[in-house]
């Protein structure tokens, strides 16, 4: 075992002095695990899709098919994000600020779409919006359908979505300082003065953050939606069902297309997510 | 919540005013009938459901469902995945947060955003990167199949593909953990003539324990019921490389619903023991836990 004690001695001058030992070890674990696992696959596709260029990257993205999943997919998730922003900061407040018997319980439910498996999340939703389903047969008597059009997707995203705002929103609003509150009260604004015009704003960039986690999630979600969302070419396939309709015609190309520039918006989310926060570090000192 | 008691402690002390930073009664109904009617719809009915239409036409067909040998083979390769992709990733995210966290070097932060970034990949692109590395017209494919290995269509890709998409659960709860906790005890065991090894078993797990089983219970439930990924990789082949989704998947689509919503009782049996222990694990050692990772 002569090669740990050699990333121990390079090790030691790249790390600060430490009695605490298992540096080289754990340290070179990490980036040959991380590289191997996550890395080197990632850096396989990106090289892949450099072989297309930017001119074949357009051209897959140009496709019509391809065209028309992309956009499903972008719109719809920033659609079910958009609702998930608004019902979600309902649920927030609603499951810090007041008491009500089942707040814990529905507090735990909050967490089922990170724990319900997105296929059984996806077959139960197919069920439940189907023309013969709990709420598919009342709508259908409407004559709105629901399963197997563009609105499932928009109802599998939302339930992919929910957490996300909920869980980034709730820690700041248990945070928020009551002499805020009381200051605005005794200055004379009205109840709903000070939520909108004290309470929101610090909430702001939380909100943003869930909602571009939340949309982020909803981009690449597969599971959930190919159950109910019919997969209609051109009007209720997303983007990552193509990718699978790709690679079982054997364009590899094509899925590899698809996949970078999905990666390309995730990854822009990511960086918004980012920025946000620097933003929110330096105007209200907290995340 | 000390708050929100006020209504009521204020009501008995016969006060008749409402504090000002309480919402008025009106708001308070309203609020919390939309929060409960919208979670009621976009999420308990969604899994009840799951037992309904299992139970459907008895307990007979229900336990019929788990008769079926592909049905059988599709559990035993789930938890062989499991058991293969969760002491993997355990094992990482042991090794990360202890030189994250114990240690000071630069491009510390590079290194944690590119250990989360398996959350950032869609499902599908996971599954697609590793058809890409290892696939017949992959970068390795040709030599694989001239050496006769297996790896896409098979189960050592489903592997794969699930350590993948399970990669930061540990280590996201560990490192922030670790770094709440410092590192001083570790220093002064070491101090006092412990081994590195010995410090680690009697000092830093007894302290890491309750983070760990959380970390590993969300890292088990991802990997027993991730779909996405593991379908690209999977070819679908009945009884060898279908896993417990892949198995409700094709069910489903032969109309086959109480089989498919069967199986899927026991992946939402999985979803609500996750959630139960969790949440225990957040209500009685909110304070051996991580104040930060706790979204996913």
């Amino acid at each position: 075992m002569t090669s740990p004690s050699l990333v121990g001695k390079n090790a030691r001058r790249f790390t600060a002095p430490s009695v605490i030992p298992g540096f080289g070890l754990t340290f070179g674990y990490t980036l040959i695990y991380l590289g191997l696992i996550v890395l080197f696959p990632l850096a396989t596709l990106i090289w892949q899709s450099s072989g297309l260029g930017f001119s074949g990257l357009y051209e897959i993205a140009s496709e019509p098919r391809v065209a028309a999943s992309l956009r499903t997919t972008f719109f719809i998730s920033f659609a079910a994000a958009v609702v998930d922003l608004f019902f979600g900061l309902i649920v927030a407040w609603v499951l810090t600020r007041y008491d009500f018997p089942g707040r814990r319980l529905l507090d735990a439910f909050v967490d089922l779409p990170f724990a319900l498996p997105t296929a059984v999340a996806g077959i139960s939703l197919a069920a439940l919006y189907s023309p013969n389903g709990w709420f598919g047969a009342p709508l259908a008597d409407y004559d709105i359908k629901i399963a197997f059009t563009r609105w499932g997707i928009l109802v599998a995203l939302i339930f992919i979505g929910l957490p996300f705002v909920v869980r980034t929103v709730q820690p700041i609003i248990s945070e928020l300082e009551a002499e805020l509150e009381e200051a605005s009260a005794t200055l004379g604004a009205g109840r709903l003065q000070t939520v909108i015009r004290v309470m929101l704003p610090p909430l702001a960039p939380a909100l943003l953050t869930g909602f571009a986690l939340a949309f982020a999630r909803s981009i690449g979600e597969y599971g959930s939606v190919i159950f109910i969302a019919g997969n209609i070419a051109y009007v209720s396939e997303i983007a990552p069902l193509l990718i699978v309709v790709k690679l079982e015609q054997y364009d590899v190309p094509g899925a590899t297309g698809i996949a970078t520039i999905m990666l390309a918006i995730s990854f822009a989310a990511l960086l918004l997510i980012n920025l946000v926060q620097a933003w929110s570090r330096r105007r209200f000192g907290h995340v | 919540m000390s708050e929100i008691a006020i209504t009521s402690s204020g009501r008995d002390r016969g006060v008749k005013f409402r504090p000002v930073t309480h919402d008025s009664a009106f708001a308070r109904y309203a609020l919390i009938a939309t929060a409960v009617l919208f979670l009621a719809i976009f999420l308990l009915a969604p899994l009840a459901i799951v037992f309904v239409e299992a139970f459907s036409k008895g307990i007979g067909p229900f336990l019929a469902a788990f008769d079926d040998p592909d049905a059988r083979a599709a559990i035993r390769l789930t938890l062989l995945v499991a058991a293969i992709a969760v002491p993997a990733n355990l094992v990482f995210g042991l090794a990360a947060s202890w030189s994250i966290a114990k240690f000071s070097f630069p491009g510390k932060s590079v290194l944690i955003t590119l250990i989360d970034l398996p959350f950032s990949v869609s499902p599908v692109v996971a599954g697609l990167v590793y058809v890409l590395v290892f696939g017949g017209q992959g970068l390795f494919g040709p030599w694989l199949a001239a050496h006769g290995v297996q790896i896409i269509f098979a189960v050592p890709g489903i592997v794969l593909a699930t350590i993948f998409v399970t990669f930061p659960f540990v280590a996201r709860e560990l490192i922030p953990l670790m770094e709440e906790q410092g590192k001083i005890e570790e220093e002064a065991a070491l101090t006092l003539g412990a081994s590195g090894f010995k410090t680690f078993l009697t000092v830093t797990l007894p302290n890491i324990k309750w983070g760990l089983l959380y970390g590993v219970l969300l890292c088990n439930a991802r990997a027993m019921g991730e779909f996405g990924a593991v379908s690209v990789v999977s070819g679908h082949i009945r009884g060898l490389t279908n896993t417990i989704p892949l198995q409700v998947e094709i069910l489903y689509n032969e109309y086959n619903n109480v089989a498919a919503f069967a199986l899927a009782v026991l992946l939402a049996g999985l979803a609500l023991v996750t959630l139960g222990l969790k949440t225990f694990l957040e209500w009685r050692h909110a304070d051996a836990l991580s104040g930060r990772a706790r979204r996913h």
